[in-house]
């Protein structure tokens, strides 16, 4: 994208800064509700809430934004992957709000019972699913995909994570039927990080998409033989 | 918008110069005309274009002179009108544009520059002598067609470059050969253009003096051409010969105008011609 | 868009082109597909017209050209001293930049290929007349003034009797040189349209210095760049994720 600057680059830019502006506040989200149930602040789960509706808004006016492109500008090559890819990484961010704001709801369940126990690997987790976000949102906009691949892979570690928290929270189950319906609500957070981390991983592989102009959609673990620019007849 | 006032003063100033010129030309045309329609006018009559001259040519009429230029044109058309679209179309779709056809082509335009008397010598030097065909019908009107090619092959050729080039590539891409393509869809819409130029250069042949005056034509002579190896007398050398060298000048005056008068309205008639034709070939194609 | 691969109609191998001393075509190896549409894409001056127009040997009317390398139509040399060259446009037609109808009536352009073969027979004509004006989907706007003047037509219509034109002849593969460089968009619409029907049955190979255009008609495409073939690739692929640098400034808009 360097080279003469054309029409379409300014509105490029805009588009680019707008999906920055969102995931960012994605992240926040995360952020805000996992410390909210941490830490048992009703207000900070209050606050996610609150926030939800300024991610909806950008990811209506993000997908407006890509439509205008299209239908002016009739981008190709990166231009166009550059826009598909944006379409559904706001789609993609829009959904990591939504999960924000389920671990949120789920907060203001919990803080209506004592704390079962304190909690060590749900922060973890958190702070991988946000990191990962946060990546897969760099390697976006500096067009990188070894960092989009990195993302891609730390998945597994999250769904790990999430496997542990789930037994864990098995055994209170097992020992005392009271803790059930406290054991289930920390479980769907942990599904609800989880699902955000598979958003994370959505975003790497689109940018890897946008980035080389192939799928590796489903079949994660081939990343790594994509080859490169392939020869053509003619030679370049 | 508004043009500057000086811009307009000399925009208007340019076009009355123009309209100057054109009445300036014209003026002079109808002058001419008239003066030899009002002078020659008396003399016409069915007997002046239908009879040999009498008594040294100052009574009886102008027939034989008809007859010659009309009989000497056609030769000149029958050598000037073939070879001449036939060259040209060799020069405009065969030849290829090298130093030789530039050359050519040069020679071509230079040739239609020179003087009519040159072409007589040369007629008399080829077709008379070289050739035995002596002082003739034919020999003048071989050097009236040999005068005539540089014009015709000219026109020819400005017919056929104004054929786009699309009408030959879109029938050389339907499988056309070049004869076919040049036959069916070039050659049909040049010949309005190729008639036009061709038929000017005939009536300027029809008029010229020099180029028959030592080939063929007779200084006075009753009878008409019986074979193509006959003398002739054709109407400009009648004409001069009345305008100039006659014993009775003053007296033939009169028959002088009225020969200038009919030759005048041959030329004329056949320039229409060319028009009539060409318009009518082009609204066929339309 | 076509998916399934079939063989190629025309080849070309290491095709050299030169007008008098100056390298128009430098070294082009290309395939084009049987019954494909294969378009070629480049800035002015790339080649491309100048590529199409060796594949019917229509650059052998300018003099000081040359040709070097291999034009293969269905494996065999188009240059070899036997190909009779009257046949191979006749196997090979092509629809010009310009609509170029010839100043006679609509039937008589479309029947000018035969009747130069020697068609009299008027029944036959009639037929043939007809089936090429519906494959140019024309019949029905001319069918009731067969006899007018092609000049009557509009743009778009005299473009779609060139090609009526052009498949009466019945050839085998069709070359369109900018077809649509002067006709409005709905005419365009109606070539393109055209197109994609056209290929069922021909080898369609089109030039056009409109991206969008070959995006829309082509199942293959060719960016040419300086006389150069720098990239050749299913159109899908061109367009979303070029192989080529080039390829991809040039049709992001960057140059050209």
């Amino acid at each position: 994208m360097s080279k003469p600057e054309r029409p379409i680059d300014e509105e490029l830019k805009v588009l680019k800064e707008k999906l920055l502006e969102m995931a960012s506040r994605a992240e926040e989200q995360i952020a805000t509700a996992v410390r909210g149930l941490r830490d048992r602040e009703e207000a900070l789960a209050c606050r996610v809430l609150d926030r939800e509706e300024a991610i909806n808004l950008l990811d209506v006016e993000i997908d407006e934004m890509c439509m205008r492109l299209l239908a002016l500008r009739q981008p190709m090559a990166t231009d166009l992957r550059f826009i598909t890819s944006a379409m559904k990484i706001s789609n993609d961010v829009e959904r990591i709000g939504d999960l924000a704001v389920n671990i949120a709801e789920r907060t203001i369940e919990l803080l209506k019972a004592p704390q079962l126990k304190p909690l060590i690997d749900i922060p973890r987790m958190a702070q991988m699913a946000q990191d990962m976000v946060r990546d897969a949102l760099n390697a976006f906009v500096g067009s990188d995909d070894k960092l989009a691949r990195n993302v891609c892979e730390r998945d597994d570690q999250v769904d790990q994570l999430n496997d542990q928290v789930f037994r864990e929270l098995l055994t209170y189950m097992m020992q005392d039927p009271g803790t059930i319906s406290r054991a289930v609500g920390l479980i769907l957070v942990g599904r609800h990080l989880e699902r955000i981390a598979d958003h994370a991983t959505n975003i790497g592989e689109d940018v890897i998409y946008m980035v080389r102009g192939q799928t590796i959609k489903h079949h994660v673990d081939e990343v790594g033989r994509a080859t490169g620019l392939k020869g053509c007849p003619g030679g370049g | 918008m508004k043009r500057p006032a000086r811009k307009k003063i000399a925009q208007a100033l340019g076009f009355l110069a123009l309209r100057l010129a054109m009445a300036v030309v014209l003026a002079v045309l109808i002058l001419l005309l008239g003066d030899i329609v009002r002078k020659g006018g008396g003399a016409i009559s069915w007997e002046f274009l239908s009879q040999a001259p009498r008594r040294g040519m100052t009574e009886g009429g102008i027939f034989p002179a008809i007859v010659g230029t009309f009989l000497v044109t056609v030769i000149t058309a029958v050598l000037a009108v073939p070879l001449g679209m036939s060259a040209a179309v060799y020069l405009n779709e065969y030849a290829r544009q090298t130093r030789l056809t530039r050359l050519i082509r040069l020679s071509i335009r230079n040739l239609s520059g020179v003087p009519s008397i040159v072409y007589g010598l040369f007629g008399v030097i080829l077709f008379v002598n070289a050739l035995r065909l002596g002082t003739s019908v034919l020999s003048a009107g071989l050097t009236l067609g040999l005068m005539t090619l540089p014009w015709t092959i000219t026109a020819g050729e400005e017919a056929l470059k104004t054929i786009p080039d699309s009408y030959r590539e879109g029938a050389l891409a339907l499988g056309a050969t070049k004869w076919q393509t040049i036959r069916t869809n070039v050659l049909p819409y040049a010949v309005p253009g190729m008639l036009t130029g061709t038929v000017l250069g005939l009536a300027r042949a029809a008029g010229e003096t020099a180029p028959i005056l030592f080939t063929g034509a007779a200084f006075y002579l009753p009878a008409l051409p019986k074979s193509p190896g006959d003398q002739f007398m054709a109407l400009p050398y009648h004409l001069y010969i009345m305008a100039t060298q006659h014993h009775a000048i003053l007296k033939v005056r009169p028959l002088a105008y009225g020969t200038a008068l009919v030759l005048i309205f041959l030329v004329l008639g056949m320039n229409m011609a060319a028009i009539v034709v060409r318009y009518r070939l082009r609204k066929k194609q339309r | 868009m076509t998916s399934a691969e079939t063989g190629p109609k025309i080849q070309t191998r290491n095709l050299d082109f030169y007008y008098g001393p100056t390298r128009a075509l430098k070294n082009v190896t290309l395939d084009c597909h049987d019954r494909r549409v294969t378009a070629i894409i480049g800035p002015s001056g790339c080649g491309k017209s100048t590529f199409i127009r060796t594949l019917n040997r229509m650059n052998d009317v300018i003099p000081g050209t040359r040709v070097e390398g291999r034009i293969l139509l269905d494996g065999e040399d188009i240059r070899a001293p036997e190909v009779d060259v009257v046949e191979l446009r006749r196997r090979v037609g092509m629809v010009f930049q310009k609509p170029n109808p010839f100043p006679k009536s609509i039937f008589d352009n479309v029947a000018y290929g035969l009747r130069i073969n020697g068609w009299r027979d008027r029944r036959r004509l009639d037929e043939v007349v007809e089936r090429s004006l519906r494959g140019a989907a024309l019949w029905d706007e001319v069918k009731d003034r067969l006899g007018e003047n092609a000049f009557a037509l509009s743009g778009g219509q005299q473009q779609r009797l060139c090609i009526a034109r052009s498949l009466a002849v019945e050839p085998e593969v069709i070359l369109f040189d900018e077809p649509c460089s002067a006709i409005d968009p709905i005419a365009t619409a109606k070539v393109e349209d055209l197109i994609e029907k056209l290929k069922t049955r021909y080898t369609v190979v089109i030039v056009t210095h409109n991206m969008q255009q070959a995006a829309r008609v082509s199942d293959y495409t060719a960016f040419m760049m300086l006389g150069e073939l720098v990239e050749f690739g299913r159109t899908e692929k061109i367009f979303t994720a070029p192989a080529s640098r080039l390829t991809e400034d040039y049709i992001t808009g960057r140059f050209g």
